[in-house]
């Protein structure tokens, strides 16, 4: 009894969840006169597959993708790196201040975007770099809080008697981190990587305000900007934003299993 | 050789700490409080974006709160979004996480299900959500007109429009699922077993076991979507432009458009220092009165302050 009501509304809920998805990916293939029937059409005649090279042509998508890999990859990199290397610092050595430094590191989570958006626009500006992708990718290489912490707690579960053993044959701190522990948190690496991907592909008020030039903009700049010129061409847009949520679905189906071990526990069962 | 090193190094101060965490050193210098310390004198300036800046003192602060009606009004739809938002959203996120914590076949199929929104652009969650609020074409009122309702013009009507963006926010809410379903799987099964022994009924057991001990992630999801719900700008800023009437004009949209269109960088950093200001007294605040309810494995009650 419980039991059957527990599935019913996990169906029920699910569905309402998913519905926008696919309602989105219905809409993309449409044809213009299906788009504005009225009552609405669900199943479209004839699936219109060309809906997606036809929108990828109106804009310079190809370019706008481009940059967003460029960002993308580039920045996850030095988000990995930076981060892994800050949290073993934190995780494996004793200094003075080091506690009250990494309070100061979680605080600084509670800091807002607009409070950091005006000078940051000041400061990229002053060093010439708006307009350019890299206010987009340099700051990853200086670690984020969040990554910092988390990789941390990924080291610390690490038993210091491995540590103990690498320094008797002669490992040096640099060895310790490359060859050691880096391997070891290799699921914590995944996770950040993961995390930083999504956040980087998505962003959207960092490229608004550093890029001004079309051909500098990011996919979800892009796309965004096309909506406010045209806010007829619903197909495009819905086809674009199928192609915007592609990478990120996809991503996350490979990396799943990291993400549920990593907030569940490895008890969860697939 | 490398055991002699190991030695020596062990007697001058120890440098390689330093070097692992000099990368945030630097950036926190760099990106965060360097910026934080820049924007706090731009504060005290008529600083326009080209031309003389001119100190001011605290007069951009003064004229905000006591000659600036469109400060107040931002203000107030970020709170009216934050008040109706950050329960909403912890109470959906909990009732989900209980579902999702029966255990029955197929719940990571569910999981998947809800979790999926929160992992997409903020950009694309819009265009999704405007075409499903569409007046004449949604979906949304194509349902509601299945169940006779005749369903508003969500964009278009100052009473909806920030309804609509509750809405598609909570949409993402999968993050917030997953800490208190974490949460959850993490209390002891041995305390239910015990409460259905003695005859506890099942909604008694919520109440006296589930939520208390699901507390500090009550607590930490509560702050972090306060945090989020005051920032919220992608939405608004795309789903409805601030419009109709001003009626989604968020605070941190006005903060945006006195930097980037009318160019008061001066006065949209005192904003920006307004609204960090109301974070930290809101987050101080909770954190504070959590005391009284919120529950620590291992807290021993009278035992100790601080």
């Amino acid at each position: 009894m419980a039991r059957t009501f527990t599935y019913g509304a996990l169906i029920f809920l699910s569905a309402l969840f998913v519905a926008p998805f696919l309602w989105t990916l219905l809409t993309a293939v449409k044809t213009e006169a299906e788009l504005v029937a009225w009552p609405p059409v669900f199943w479209p005649e004839d699936w219109r597959w060309e809906n997606f090279a036809t929108s990828w042509a109106e804009q310079p998508f190809g370019t706008y993708l481009q940059n967003s890999m460029t960002v993308v990859v580039l920045s996850t990199i030095g988000q990995v790196f930076s981060s892994s290397l800050v949290a073993f610092g934190f995780a494996r050595f004793r200094f003075p201040g080091r506690d009250p430094i990494f309070v100061l590191l979680l605080a600084t989570m509670m800091i807002p975007w607009d409070v950091k958006m005006i000078p940051l626009y000041m400061e990229f500006n002053f060093l010439g770099w708006i307009n350019t992708l890299k206010p987009l990718i340099v700051p990853a290489w200086f670690g984020e809080a969040f990554f910092i912490f988390l990789l941390r707690q990924y080291i610390m579960t690490v038993p210091m008697e491995i540590d103990e053993a690498a320094r008797m044959d002669g490992a040096n701190p640099w060895q310790l981190y490359w060859r050691i522990h880096l391997p070891l948190m290799l699921p914590g690496l995944v996770l950040v990587g993961t995390f930083h991907f999504m956040n980087a592909w998505n962003d959207y008020l960092g490229p608004l305000i550093f890029l001004n030039d079309q051909t500098k903009y990011t996919l979800p700049l892009g796309l965004g900007l096309f909506q406010g010129r045209h806010d007829v061409d619903n197909i495009a847009i819905a086809a674009i934003t199928v192609i915007l949520c592609l990478p990120p679905l996809v991503l996350f189906f490979f990396v799943q299993r990291y993400i549920m071990d990593n907030a569940l526990g490895s008890s969860v069962k697939g | 050789m490398t055991d002699a090193r190991r030695f020596s190094s062990r007697r001058r101060p120890n440098l390689a700490p330093w070097l692992f965490i000099s990368p945030w050193i630097l950036g926190f210098f760099l990106f965060t409080l360097g910026p934080m310390v820049f924007s706090l004198v731009m504060s005290l300036y008529d600083w326009p974006v080209v031309g003389d800046r001119r100190f001011v003192g605290l007069d951009n602060y003064r004229v905000m709160l006591t000659q600036d009606p469109k400060f107040w009004q931002s203000l107030g739809v970020t709170v009216k979004f934050a008040a109706i938002f950050v329960p909403l959203n912890i109470l959906l996120s909990f009732l989900l996480a209980i579902l999702l914590n029966v255990k029955v076949r197929g719940t990571a199929l569910f999981r998947t299900a809800f979790y999926l929104p929160s992992i997409i652009s903020g950009v694309a969650l819009v265009m999704i959500w405007k075409w499903i609020y569409s007046k004449d074409y949604g979906l949304l009122n194509y349902a509601l007109s299945l169940m006779g309702v005749d369903g508003p013009n969500w964009l278009g009507d100052p009473h909806w429009s920030i309804l609509a963006i509750i809405i598609a926010s909570l949409w993402g809410l999968g993050g917030t699922m997953l800490i208190l379903l974490a949460g959850l799987q993490s209390i002891p099964k041995e305390l239910y077993e015990a409460a259905r022994v003695s005859g506890v009924p099942a909604w008694a057991q919520t109440v006296y076991i589930t939520i208390p001990m699901l507390s500090p992630m009550l607590l930490f999801t509560f702050v972090t979507s306060l945090i989020s719900a005051f920032q919220q700008l992608t939405i608004a800023l795309l789903l409805t432009k601030g419009g109709p009437l001003n009626s989604t004009y968020f605070f941190a949209m006005y903060i945006y458009d006195n930097a980037f269109k009318f160019h008061d960088m001066g006065y949209a950093a005192a904003m920006s220092w307004v609204m960090f200001l109301i974070i930290l007294i809101l987050s101080m605040a909770v954190l504070k009165y959590s005391a009284a309810w919120v529950h620590y494995e291992g807290d021993v009650k009278g035992g100790g302050n601080g």
